[in-house]
């Protein structure tokens, strides 16, 4: 990886997101930054309700305006373009365009009343100076590119004549026929079985390194993430509480949430003592009732008086270069194979 | 579809073989006769009648003619009490109904959707919450008032006060029930139709926005959760497009639902409104023969709209294919 020389095509700095709810107002996501680079894949992961699919929103400035507000410091540095604070005409011109997104829910994603064609259509609409003969080019090139068989038919066709695997590649080539720089995924493949799991992510893989897309990838599953991503960041209640290349996150997590996170990954042939999978205790704190200290410190096992009183900044520590958000971080290897720490 | 459809009418012969047989059975339950002559009459005037009227024969012997009747569209029967064919009595009061429920049903439809849609969009912030309180006030007020404040302002205050021509509160001109004068002088016909009907069909918008603009804002407000909208903002879709476009489409069904329910009142109309405005409509013509025992005529009004309510049905389902493809018509 040339990091280090590239420059950054997205910049995330302080990204503060809270909503307005019946019980008072509750920040989700606190004090994010990080960099996205050309052509890189990036994982975020972590527990239902940690931030995750809050961040993706915020930078695509999805969440209904109703009840969500954007901390006026955050800056989401796209292209000479603040997307914390852009008009909704310019980000209009972002969206689908140079930053394009995919969901969970393929069943739910697709308008139900009109066809594949006419939704690929749209977006090249917008986007693009193509005329009709050549946005149903277009369109019909991309489905097969996602390698769905007799494009020309299924471009007529409505979604429920398709599969759920069908429809998760019409919502890819919905994103990616005006070519984005970066293509959001929030968790594309968690509604799928696991053979289409697998087509999914390799035909991301694959595009990726045909048309250059950075991908952020939001998951809770960190098996995904061993396969696609250059780097992860971790998140926990809000706040990222480890960011590393994934190798290094894989051989030496040093958050303890990130290795508990790790040990809980089922392991083919292996058993821990009393035979059950290794979970982590306890649960995410309430955001409406955050620990002054770490907010992992109630189902941290190395909790000491410092993580009550003080919590900790993402930092890198002596024995490595890697940000983490621990007093007491760990530096030991695990052993993928076992989840038993070496 | 035309064998969905003519499976569907076939399966409803019963049913409106059925309406007809209890609305047949209800007139009959005191003696129609003495109802209609009242207690005074001789026994030779009740025979005549009751001969005149055809009641004479067995009970089967009359529904298998009116059915026979309905079947090969003979509205010739006579009215008891005006003595003229009941056909002749529909067809003179249909077009006059009309006139205002059309229009009607079209103005509060195309508002109370455009209100419904710009509701969910401000859902939660002052458009929405005044528009809302409208809707309530307006529902909480008796249809009669309306009627009541709107002919005492629109057709005397208009007039004394503003100087303007106030809308006539009785009567109807009988040549806006001809297609001669809309199409031989267009401009004279609106004028006259403002004159006699354009106070009961602003009434009868106001007293149905309420309901409508609640029903339609709730109906779009569970669309605008829907994840496609997601993926139409994603998408660059700008909110004029997803309101008007996306959501629209998809909420066409329960739309359609609630217009063609009311339907079938087009032709029978508000009895308050034709009975308040003087308008020799449909509404007004039921109650005139209900109130006369004049039961020919409520017999064969209760068959045609019984005929139309079914047709309004099948044609519902058809269109719910139309407007969704998920909807296979089988």
């Amino acid at each position: 990886m040339s990091e280090t020389t590239q420059q950054p095509i997205l910049r995330v700095r302080g990204l503060k997101t809270s909503f307005r709810t019946d019980r008072g107002t509750v920040t989700a996501v606190d004090d994010v930054n990080f960099d996205v680079f050309p052509g890189e894949t990036i994982g975020i992961v972590g527990e239902s309700g940690c931030g995750k699919t809050v961040t993706s929103k915020t930078i695509m400035r999805l969440l209904p305006e109703r009840n969500s507000i954007i901390d006026p410091s955050s800056e989401i540095l796209f292209d000479n373009l603040n997307l914390a604070t852009a008009p909704e005409t310019e980000m209009r011109k972002v969206r689908g365009d140079r930053i394009a997104m995919i969901f969970q829910e393929p069943m739910t994603s697709l308008n139900p009343v009109f066809t594949i064609g006419w939704q690929l259509d749209e977006a090249l609409k917008y986007h693009t100076k193509l005329d009709k003969k050549g946005r149903r080019d277009r369109a019909v090139e991309m489905l097969r590119l996602v390698e769905i068989p007799n494009p020309e038919q299924r471009y007529k066709e409505y979604p429920h004549q398709l599969s759920g695997g069908m429809r998760q590649r019409v919502m890819i080539a919905i994103a990616l026929c005006c070519e984005p720089d970066i293509l959001i995924a929030d968790e594309p493949t968690t509604a799928l079985d696991v053979t289409i799991q697998a087509q999914i992510l390799a035909l991301m893989a694959d595009l990726k390194e045909r048309l250059g897309t950075s991908i952020l990838l939001i998951t809770h599953d960190l098996g995904v993430v061993a396969q696609v991503c250059d780097r992860v960041i971790v998140m926990y209640a809000g706040r990222i509480i480890e960011q590393a290349p994934v190798s290094d996150l894989f051989k030496r997590p040093q958050h303890p949430y990130t290795k508990a996170l790790l040990e809980s990954i089922p392991k083919a042939g292996k058993r821990s003592e009393d035979g059950r999978l290794p979970t982590i205790k306890g649960i995410v704190p309430s955001l409406f009732e955050l620990p002054k200290g770490c907010r992992f410190q109630d189902r941290c096992p190395f909790k000491e008086q410092k993580c009550v009183d003080i919590e900790p900044d993402l930092t890198a520590h002596a024995f490595d270069d890697r940000p983490v958000r621990c007093h007491f971080p760990r530096n030991q290897e695990v052993d993928l194979t076992t989840g038993a720490t070496g | 579809m035309w064998s969905y459809i003519l499976r569907r009418l076939l399966y409803n012969i019963p049913v409106y073989l059925g309406i007809i047989l209890l609305v047949m059975l209800a007139l009959r339950v005191n003696d129609p006769v003495t109802a209609f002559l009242g207690k005074n009459a001789t026994q030779e005037q009740y025979d005549a009648i009751k001969a005149d009227f055809g009641l004479d024969r067995p009970f089967y012997e009359q529904y298998a003619s009116t059915v026979w009747n309905i079947v090969t569209l003979d509205f010739s029967a006579r009215s008891w009490e005006q003595k003229r064919p009941v056909g002749e009595l529909i067809t003179t009061a249909v077009p006059a109904t009309t006139m205002i429920t059309v229009p009607a049903l079209m103005i509060t439809a195309a508002i109370s959707i455009m209100i419904g849609l710009i509701c969910s969009f401000y859902r939660g912030r002052v458009a929405d919450k005044t528009l809302m309180l409208l809707a309530v006030l307006g529902m909480s007020v008796s249809f009669l008032v309306y009627i009541i404040v709107g002919q005492y302002f629109g057709g005397y205050r208009l007039g004394q006060e503003a100087g303007l021509v106030p809308f006539d509160i009785e009567g109807y001109d009988v040549r806006l029930s001809t297609l001669t004068f809309w199409a031989s002088s267009p401009i004279e016909a609106v004028q006259t139709w403002l004159q006699y009907c354009g106070l009961p069909v602003l009434i009868s918008v106001i007293v149905a926005m309420g309901y409508d603009t609640r029903f339609y804002r709730a109906v779009m407000v569970e669309e605008t959760g829907r994840d496609y909208i997601t993926t139409a903002r994603a998408k660059g879709a700008g909110s004029r497009k997803i309101m008007f476009v996306h959501m629209l489409k998809n909420a066409m069904i329960p739309i359609i639902t609630r217009v063609m329910i009311s339907l079938p009142f087009l032709i029978v109309g508000s009895i308050l409104l034709e009975v308040f405005f003087s308008i020799p409509g449909m509404g007004r013509a039921l109650i005139t023969a209900i109130n006369a025992k004049d039961f020919p005529v409520v017999e064969y009004m209760s068959a045609l709209f019984a005929a139309v309510v079914i047709l309004t049905v099948i044609l519902t389902d058809v269109l719910y294919a139309v407007v969704d493809p998920r909807v296979r018509l089988s």
